[in-house]
């Protein structure tokens, strides 16, 4: 466990923290631009997905993207997009691979939380005289949040390993503190890096659990009235279909 | 003349490259698949006794997920340097850390696969005199083939793209030559061996898709009749 004491004392020396190669600049890009990406990719999946699935269309689409993201290695999207013109410009090559990254698990997932919703219950919506927007706001998007959720966690997960990546091909982030580290041949500033950045994941992922937990608008009143049957209708039919669709639609992160 | 330029003017796609350094991407190649396959089958030989002690004492079963979870969320570029001061700088920490990610979906797959065999099925074969060993083996795994096949695509499909991440310690396959590639500006040979990549990851999907279809006709006879 050498390496890990070691790795302790490089985390431990103040030094290796300050400066623009230092651990709390390169924290800061990281963040900076998961944040920035999660946000473009949100604005640009969930609209498109949340349409599509209300209208029940674009299904092979939905699913095929997100085979196809987990075909292609984001090491080599990085390195396409950095040899091309737009490498040249800072972060683009970086910003562009992150977003590409984390649209298709906000769009599968979303498409298929629309589509797994109830039929029964949209009809009965439907029959209660509710409009499509009515049905969409009050019946749909409830029904479909955890899937939502799901996506958005996976996302955020992929885009933080993605910015980790992105140092490889010559971007910021925390990645750097890991690359840096090898060019050096320094193992205990690796270890420290991959310390980090395994923590900095982990947490990530931890956060937008718990958001999506407090943010459910299903489970406030689940906790009210315990197992009513409003409720079973999602974690009934939606608790079987979540585990099948996690493990078919998430893509490892990179 | 201008197929010897296109090498000069530094362009995508250069079949000049592709002819005269075949034997490097060959050997990529073969390091590639040799990874992958290494990895998942290594995955398989954990996931499996993991996924039936998981199943035999159902307490196991949470701790076991979540664990292959928590390994699931590691970037991989932060799992292949916590593994270097393991094995060194050698391919065994990229076939580990692959392994290690294959477990997730395998685990789960197998476990969702047992789960879903029929109790009828069960109950008749033990009515037939079959012990434990014969149960699982004759009865259970043939019927959780599916999801077992299923698993496999992924992390097949998954592993073959990671494995480029590997080039960080010199073991990535075509990742190497694409990490070399960026260093010095060599478009040809990234384009080159990222649709090396991309394609391995296609034939990979569709042979287990066919394996699948192949291993589980019943599977095929149910999906129709349920249409």
């Amino acid at each position: 466990m050498g390496a890990l004491a070691d790795a302790w004392a490089w985390l431990t020396t103040g030094a290796n923290w300050a400066g623009q190669n230092g651990v709390w600049n390169r924290l800061g890009e990281h963040l900076y631009l998961s944040a920035v990406c999660l946000a473009l990719a949100c604005a640009i999946a969930l609209p498109v997905a949340l349409y599509l699935g209300h209208i029940g269309r674009g299904g092979a689409l939905a699913v095929n993207l997100s085979n196809g993201g987990r075909a292609v290695p984001t090491l080599a999207v990085l390195v396409l997009l950095t040899l091309t013109p737009l490498g040249k410009h800072g972060d683009l090559p970086t910003i562009i691979a992150l977003v590409l990254f984390a649209v298709p698990p906000l769009l599968t997932n979303a498409y298929i939380g629309m589509r797994e919703v109830d039929a029964a219950v949209v009809e009965a919506a439907r029959g209660m005289g509710m409009s499509g927007r009515q049905l969409f706001g009050r019946v749909e998007l409830p029904l479909a949040y955890p899937l939502i959720a799901t996506g958005l966690r996976s996302a955020g997960v992929q885009v933080v390993a993605t910015a980790t990546l992105a140092a490889m091909a010559g971007g910021g982030g925390l990645g750097r503190v890991i690359t840096a580290g090898f060019n050096t041949y320094n193992t205990p500033q690796v270890v420290a890096g991959a310390v980090l950045v395994a923590a900095l994941a982990l947490l990530v992922e931890g956060v937008l659990v718990a958001a999506g937990r407090l943010l459910d608008p299903v489970r406030r009143r689940t906790v009210a009235t315990s197992a009513g049957p409003g409720t079973g209708l999602r974690t009934g039919a939606g608790a079987e279909v979540r585990t099948g669709a996690e493990a078919a639609v998430e893509p490892k992160a990179v | 003349m201008s197929a010897e330029s296109c090498l000069a003017a530094n362009d995508w796609i250069c079949g000049t490259y592709v002819r005269t350094r075949s034997q490097e991407l060959v050997d990529a190649t073969v390091e590639h698949v040799g990874i992958t396959v290494a990895s998942v089958v290594l995955g398989l030989l954990v996931a499996f006794p993991l996924a039936l002690l998981a199943r035999r004492r159902g307490g196991l079963a949470g701790p076991v997920l979540g664990l292959t979870s928590v390994l699931y969320t590691v970037p991989s570029l932060a799992m292949f340097s916590l593994l270097m001061p393991v094995f060194g700088v050698s391919v065994a920490v990229v076939v580990t850390g692959l392994a290690l990610y294959s477990l997730t979906v395998l685990v789960r797959n197998i476990l969702a696969g047992l789960d879903a065999v029929p109790d009828e099925a069960r109950e008749a074969a033990r009515g037939m005199g079959y012990g434990p060993g014969r149960l699982l083996f004759e009865v259970e795994l043939p019927l959780a083939l599916p999801a077992l096949l299923g698993g496999i695509r992924i992390a097949a499909v998954s592993t073959i793209a990671l494995t480029t991440v590997g080039a960080i310690v010199g073991y990535g396959g075509l990742g190497t030559l694409i990490l070399e590639g960026l260093d010095s500006y060599f478009k040809a040979q990234v384009l080159t061996a990222s649709v090396i990549c991309v394609v391995l990851a296609v034939v990979a999907d569709v042979l287990l898709l066919g394996a699948q279809r192949l291993l589980t006709p019943w599977a095929r006879v149910r999906a129709r009749e349920g249409s």
